[in-house]
């Protein structure tokens, strides 16, 4: 290790990974915008939080951009009908998880007409209240379009209330072979930046600092040419590096903080979106629109015509990929099917899969491009300690985990791991790293819950007993009176019989 | 003579209130880790584990004649908490690996006879007289007293069904 090599490993500022990026030819290619499918599926939950409450009926009728199912609870976000049409249908369909399990979805039969409900925009957002835009946000389902899917009202009212002083821009789109928020900022670089002054003005912050990553030049100079005239918004370049859109790595390269473990960007005084976000809410605040529609890219060796596709949410995978020209070889080489980016996409079991708010691609892999391997024992050789960007030991963690170990992983970290899949990136031998970290997280979570229902079930145990105690003294105490009651009305009874007979006596004793 | 009784007097009342303070400042309540595992353990003493409620399995855990695996409807979570607080090993394996059980009505063979729900020891079964019986799915902890009261057969235990919330990644196959 050269010196520098060396200073640079003391300042932390070699960690992630260097994925060959994968985003040409698809990235240069010119959006094509897909038509509304015959069939939506719509599931109700898209989002981080509770799942939307259908309120619409089977038949019923809805234009596009109706409301067809409600947020529910504080982290939640509506859905509206992409297009108009009849329910069709409310029932299970495969949900985009790797679990292949199902989840309530609302079905709808596109009609044709494609028509517009009565949209309710604002001319001048700037006048608009800071709260008043975050409820128009959160009607118009607005979420993080970066692959979270959170939903962005919850952070931009969040924001005012924290004090929040810098708005972190994410383009920094490090996922290899993703490339639609790329070609958002080459065509809508206009558009994102009023989202962006929207986001400052909702937000309360002073300036927005836009990073975007330095493989897209192109991006780069659209932004950079839509945020001349302003001074809040700012576009700063940043290292083409893998995970550089994660979060915390792209507020501290960004404002050289860094956000503390267990706390959120807030507690630093920030806050991040992605600019596909940004867009978003431009047009629900704008136009009044919601969010019905969102940029997918289709790659990966087996697409015959990678590209960026404007996609109604709800289309099925399937539909997409015909669309944008279908599988090499009727799909023969198809090796795995992945929903989002490569390193922390989801594998899907099949296609008929539906696009959510949060899908930002579509990959087609080969076999070449999936390269499975027969994992090896560790070498010990610290590279997955290198490319951490969290700054933690992957390899001490996953023999942990192995081992059921679950409270010394915590303690090595395991709830600071962003599951970015760094480490089982760079291992030599191919030891499923991140995959041991992410099972830990749903064990972890699982202990909570069976806690949780635990302590609820115990509370129930203790009213019923208390209940039946309850119950027992209240119906011995019944008895007592009902026998008190019985004693004295015999009493009274005897005492009436004996004045009755002592009164016979004595008129006898008269009558005598 | 009167100097010796009183002094034997003085004596003996002040070792008498001594003795009367020591007793309850250092009065001795039972093995406080039963107590605390009593705190842990479901507390609907459904009996499954072969002792007379939650507080006998806590203290045969306490004195070493149980193992913490002993209580099904705690599971795993609280076989390794339980063994956390003793400082004991726990082999885990040789609990149940299909996951949790609850009751689970059929709709077509209830009578509605509410003997179910007299013995369900959280509560977790709601009908009335001559209607179709339900088992809360959250609040039933699996400890299947019901099931032998049911004269049609109409209560089964079935594995907890996993859905998207409930699902955790698998583990890797060991390298």
């Amino acid at each position: 290790m050269g010196f520098m090599n060396l200073f640079k490993h003391f300042l932390g500022d070699d960690w992630g990974v260097h994925p060959d990026d994968h985003k040409r030819p698809a990235a240069d290619q010119p959006v094509r915008v897909m038509p509304v499918p015959a069939r939506l599926y719509l599931p109700l939950q898209q989002h981080l939080g509770g799942p939307a409450r259908p309120v619409v009926l089977v038949g019923q009728k809805v234009k596009k951009g109706e409301l067809i199912a409600e947020a529910q609870g504080m982290v939640s976000a509506p859905i509206h009908a992409p297009t108009s049409g009849t329910v069709a249908a409310v029932t299970e369909i495969t949900a985009p998880h790797p679990s292949g399990l199902t989840l309530p979805a609302i079905i709808l039969d596109a009609d044709g007409a494609d028509e517009w409900i009565a949209l309710h925009g604002c001319a001048d957002p700037f006048a608009l209240d800071p709260a008043e835009i975050g409820k128009r946000v959160a009607a118009a389902g607005v979420v993080g379009l970066g692959g979270a899917a959170f939903p962005s009202a919850v952070k931009l009212i969040g924001a005012s209330k924290a004090k929040v002083t810098t708005l972190v821009m994410n383009g920094g789109e490090c996922e290899p072979y993703l490339s639609c928020d790329d070609r958002l900022m080459r065509d809508a670089a206009a558009g994102i930046v009023d989202g962006i002054r929207i986001m400052l003005h909702a937000t309360g912050a002073k300036v927005a600092l836009v990073g975007i990553e330095d493989n897209t030049p192109e991006a780069i100079a659209a932004m950079q040419a839509a945020a001349a005239g302003f001074d809040t918004v700012q576009i700063r370049p940043v290292p083409a590096r893998y995970p550089m859109g994660s979060e915390k790595q792209l507020i501290q390269v960004l404002t050289g903080i860094e956000v503390p473990a267990d706390g959120r960007p807030a507690d630093i005084g920030v806050i991040v979106h992605n600019v596909g976000t940004a867009l978003a809410l431009r047009t629900a605040v704008r136009e009044g629109k919601p969010l019905i529609s969102r940029l997918v890219t289709i790659n990966g060796n087996c697409a015959s015509q990678p590209g960026n596709i404007e996609v109604r949410v709800g289309t099925l995978a399937e539909e997409v990929i015909a669309f944008a020209g279908g599988l090499k070889g009727e799909g023969l080489g198809l090796a795995r099917r992945v929903m989002g980016g490569p390193m922390m996409g989801m594998q899907i079991p099949h296609w008929r899969v539906p696009v959510v708010k949060g899908t930002s691609g579509i990959l087609a892999f080969d076999t070449v491009e999936v390269a499975e391997q027969e994992p090896n024992p560790c070498i010990r050789c610290g590279s997955c300690v290198k490319a951490c960007p969290m700054g933690l030991l992957p390899l001490e963690m996953s023999s942990r985990i192995r081992n059921e170990a679950y409270g010394e992983a915590i303690d090595l970290g395991l709830k600071d791991c962003i599951a970015c899949g760094c480490c089982a990136y760079v291992c030599p031998s191919k030891i499923p790293l991140v995959q041991y970290f992410v099972h830990a997280k749903g064990e972890l979570a699982s202990q909570d819950r069976a806690k949780l229902r635990g302590d609820a079930t115990k509370k129930l145990a203790l009213q019923r007993q208390e209940r039946l105690e309850r119950e027992a003294r209240e119906k011995a105490e019944a008895n007592a009176k009902r026998k008190a009651e019985r004693e004295a009305a015999a009493k009274a009874k005897a005492a009436a019989e004996a004045a009755a007979a002592s009164a016979a006596i004595s008129a006898g004793q008269g009558a005598v | 003579m009167i100097a010796a009784i009183l002094s034997l007097t003085i004596l003996g009342a002040a070792l008498g209130i001594i003795l009367g303070i020591a007793n309850k400042l250092l009065k001795v309540e039972g093995n406080p880790v039963v107590e605390e595992l009593i705190a842990m353990m479901p507390g609907s003493n459904c009996g499954q584990c072969g002792f007379p409620g939650c507080s006998g399995a806590a203290t045969a855990i306490a004195d070493g004649s149980a193992a913490p695996t002993c209580c099904p409807p705690g599971g795993k979570s609280l076989a390794t908490a339980i063994a956390a607080k003793l400082g004991l090993t726990v082999d885990l394996s040789a609990m149940s690996d299909d996951g949790p059980k609850i009751a689970v009505v059929s709709e077509e063979l209830c009578i509605g006879c509410c003997r179910c729900s007299k013995v369900c020891p959280t509560d977790a079964i709601i009908g009335a007289a001559k209607q179709v019986h339900n088992v809360f799915r959250e609040a039933c902890t699996g400890c299947s007293s019901c099931i032998e009261k049911c004269p049609t057969e109409a209560l089964v235990m079935k594995p907890v069904p996993v859905t998207l919330q409930h699902w955790v990644m698998p583990k890797p196959l060991a390298a």
